[in-house]
């Protein structure tokens, strides 16, 4: 876990000053900000240089490029955060019980539809139209994350808590079979219900798109704009990270639980109740992956029962890609991951005149760093090398 | 498992009686008989006659475990698979259509078997490997060739046989590929890298249509080539029988495919038995010993990814001739899970066992569900409260992943577990047993083992 040496010198000092908790706090997020900011500009220069390679055969391209450039900045931004706030889940859990719950994308998938089902329901009572928007998103990212939060927690007790101290494929196997269960059953839910199967995310109205500025190319004025729903899900996000960095560095709970990931037979002879806090691991992974998904839900207009499932894969490689088990390493590596899709998805089409499809190959690109990266640095960006035990 | 054992020692008598000497031959016999019977009578698709089916089934898996003589072993289920049930597949197309889907799943589940059973890496993009040599197989006998290059032109449908070993070589060679990268990973990161690269696979099929078109993106590919009849004369004018080309396609399809089911068990469980199926074990038992006592590691990883491989590959080019079509969902990650399924239930590394999960998802698939969405579509109509949506066929995730989640909790060896571990309870419960006392619950020594690979195909 990211701040082992926090523990040791806070065992000194009972109450710590304000100044170092909000060190621990607010440390990883300069180190996040560092990583988007580097990767941004990294990204940025390499098409531009990209561009400027073909400006001979096509000149128009440079100025394509720039156009579209800080669009995609913001697209990668909330790609990003969405990986970021699902990779949490599958690193906490990672971290405590070494155990990938394969199951995650389907709890963040729950929220979005349960913020699907209040939008619809606050509709059908005439509620929704003159409603405060921030209240709204208040109101569903709180729902989304008890339910989402309950959901994990129950999962945990009856498929993988019995299977606890078996061949690590044990749990795996039973970990894929909850997440076809849970498509499945909302799947059920979902088309007997008013929902039917894509089901739109009734929202009140949010106002029109947010011009940040004007950009002038050659002769023509571009507006940057960015919807507000993006902004919202881009704040919340933030201030989730900000939250759980609290919580995990600066709270007794957050110590018990690095102690427990940090060895957890230990951990319990010193008193730590082991058990509550994996239940506390998976509620608060699952919170976070429903109210991601409610605010993604909301963002995005639609939910379906199936929409977890390649988000889930992916924020698993950004929890890898930020070195699996460290918290301020899944953020980084959902950020990451985030941004290179965004400008495989926008730019590959557009390097290569429309022959390959950047939607589509975004996929590849995700799952050839998930390889790469387990070749070359199987610790991740962040994380310490680990041996296996014997 | 045909019924829950009543008192147990008394299931134990009828099993023992009806297993070994006279009444085992004539047992055997006399079920053969009214099966077949039951069969031949039956041929219209109906619930009677899926019941039929079951107990044919079953029949192969009771003859199986049975000890009577190996040569009345092997001549009964012969007769019984290369006889009553093409018989009974040209007065009924569908059944031996199920017949075949169940020989192509167990022989990819026996290639499964390999990976996941022996050597013990999880590998959730099993099906890439099928796809594989399914597209191999489609674009080189259909019109794919012109469309990519109009110089070229399909490969003759003759080249089929050549075809299924070159499947299987490319099969091999993409298990290779795949797995250089990802075998020094541990097991739980193995099984997400596999996942995701069957979905790179089935997203390139997807995709490949542009810039030039190979593999005809989501349209999928039609048409694709079946090898010539070359037997037709044979079968008409010497043994007389009037079949129409689909039958005889048909036929064709089950025997080619009951060859090659024969032909993995043997070579499954030939490996499993040497030097190198050992070593798959150590390695699943426990890698860091295993390096010690010498086994070279990643070598013997890839060699199982290649096995297994090889077999989806071979398969794949028999499934698009047999299915004349193919389009990227046929590959999708269920169809992975599907088969991960049928290797769990039966036991993993179990060779019988992975068979009989084989066939039973495979009657879960095609009959049992179905099945019972007639039965639940009746039920709706007297006016039993189920959801209208609510068809047991579109909900195959749910029933699979409750047989994952429930065989983890309860079964994780499986229905019939792998012989070698029960070889290790077996001496564990000689220790513990008191000579001959048959009140001892649970004592029960098992049936010595003695039916060689191959002999017993449940298909």
């Amino acid at each position: 876990m990211a701040a082992e040496a926090n523990a040791q010198t806070s065992a000194q000092a009972v109450r710590r000053p304000i100044v170092e908790t909000l060190r621990t706090v607010f440390g990883p997020l300069v180190q996040l900000l560092l990583f988007v900011v580097g990767s941004a500009i990294a990204l940025s220069l390499l098409v531009i240089l990209l561009s400027l390679v073909q400006l001979g055969a096509r000149p128009d391209l440079l100025t394509r490029t720039l156009t579209i450039l800080p669009q995609v900045l913001i697209d990668g931004l909330v790609r990003g955060f969405l990986f970021s706030t699902i990779a949490l889940g599958y690193t906490m859990v990672y971290g405590v019980l070494e155990f990938i719950n394969f199951a995650h994308g389907e709890i963040f998938m729950v929220g979005g539809v349960t913020g699907a089902a209040v939008g619809l329901f606050l509709a059908s009572i005439g509620l929704l139209e003159g409603m405060n928007p921030l209240f709204f998103v208040l109101l569903v990212v709180l729902i989304g994350m008890i339910v989402s939060g309950t959901l994990a927690v129950t999962v945990e007790r009856v498929a993988y808590r019995p299977l606890r101290g078996t061949p690590r494929l044990v749990p795996l196997i039973s970990a894929i079979g909850v997440s076809l269960v849970l498509q499945d059953v909302v799947r059920l839910i979902m088309t007997n219900s008013p929902m039917g199967f894509n089901a739109r995310y009734n929202a009140p109205d949010f106002g029109p798109p947010i011009r940040l500025f004007e950009m002038t190319l050659g002769d023509r004025p571009v507006p940057i704009i960015i919807s507000p729903k993006a902004l919202v899900f881009i704040t919340a996000a933030v201030i989730m990270l900000i939250v759980l960095n609290y919580l995990v560095n600066a709270t007794r709970l957050g110590k018990a639980i690095r102690a427990t990931a940090q060895d957890m037979p230990t951990a319990s002879l010193m008193g730590i109740n082991v058990n509550r806090i994996i239940t506390l691991t998976f509620l608060i992974g699952g919170a976070l992956g429903g109210a991601a998904g409610a605010l993604f839900g909301l963002n995005v207009g639609t939910v379906n029962p199936y929409m977890g499932f390649i988000p889930g894969l992916k924020a698993f490689t950004a929890a890898v890609l930020g070195g699996i088990g460290n918290i301020t390493g899944a953020m980084v590596g959902g950020l990451v991951l985030g941004f290179l899709e965004a400008f495989v998805a926008s730019y590959l089409s557009l390097f290569t005149n429309g022959a390959l499809s950047g939607a589509a190959y975004a996929d590849i690109v995700a799952f050839s760093i998930l390889i790469l990266i387990l070749i070359f640095r199987p610790s991740g960006l962040l994380g310490e090398s680990t041996t296996q035990k014997v | 498992m045909a019924t829950m054992s009543p008192p147990t020692n008394l299931w134990e008598q009828v099993k023992a009686t009806l297993s070994r000497g006279p009444t085992g031959y004539s047992f055997l016999g006399l079920y053969a008989a009214i099966c077949t019977w039951l069969l031949l009578t039956n041929p219209r698709t109906s619930l009677n006659t899926d019941i039929a089916f079951a107990l044919f089934l079953l029949l192969l898996l009771i003859i199986y475990r049975s000890q009577v003589a190996l040569g009345f072993k092997v001549a009964l289920g012969g007769v019984m698979l290369l006889v009553v049930l093409p018989i009974f597949g040209t007065l009924n197309p569908f059944y031996i259509d199920v017949a075949t889907q169940a020989g192509i799943f167990v022989a990819l589940a026996l290639g499964l078997n390999v990976v996941v059973g022996f050597a013990g890496l999880l590998d959730l993009g099993y099906v890439a490997f099928f796809a594989v040599g399914a597209y191999l197989w489609g674009i080189l006998s259909t019109e794919q060739m012109t469309l990519m290059n109009p110089a070229w032109s399909p490969v003759p449908p003759i080249m089929f046989y050549p075809f299924i070993f070159l499947g299987l070589i490319v099969g091999a060679i993409f298990g290779v590929l795949l797995g250089l990268p990802v075998l020094r990973l541990r097991g739980d990161y193995l099984a997400i890298v596999t996942l995701g690269f069957g979905e790179v696979i089935r997203v390139l099929a997807n995709n490949l249509d542009r810039p030039i078109n190979i593999t005809n993106g989501s349209q999928g590919i039609r048409g694709i080539a079946r090898p010539p009849l070359i037997f037709a004369d044979f079968v008409r004018n010497t043994l007389g029988l009037n079949l129409d080309d689909q039958q005889l396609y048909q036929q064709f399809f089950y025997f080619t495919v009951l060859l090659i089911v024969l032909l993995t068990v043997v070579v499954v469980s030939r490996l499993k038995h040497s030097r190198i199926g050992r070593a798959w074990e150590a390695i699943r038992e426990d890698e860091t010993a295993a390096i010690a006592q010498g086994i070279p590691l990643v070598r013997t990883k890839l060699l199982a990814f290649a096995v297994g491989a090889s077999f989806a590959g071979a398969m794949g080019v028999i499934f698009a001739s047999k299915q004349l079509f193919i389009n990227p969902p046929t590959f999708d990650l269920i169809r992975s899970i599907n088969i991960l399924a049928m290797v769990i239930l039966g036991g993993m590394g179990s060779i019988p066992g992975v068979m009989l999960g084989a066939v039973l998802v495979t009657m879960l698939d095609l009959q049992i569900l179905p099945r019972l969405a007639t039965v639940l579509r009746d039920l709706q109509r007297a006016g039993a409260p189920i959801p209208s949506a609510f068809d047991p066929t579109q909900y195959q995730r749910l029933f699979f992943g409750l047989l994952l989640i429930l065989m983890m909790i309860f079964r994780p060896t499986g229905i019939l577990p792998d012989e070698r571990r029960k070889e290790e309870l077996v001496e564990d419960q000689v220790v513990d047993l008191p000579l001959d006392d048959g009140e001892v619950d649970g004592g029960q020594p098992p049936p010595p083992t003695q039916a060689p690979p191959g002999s017993g195909p449940i298909t």
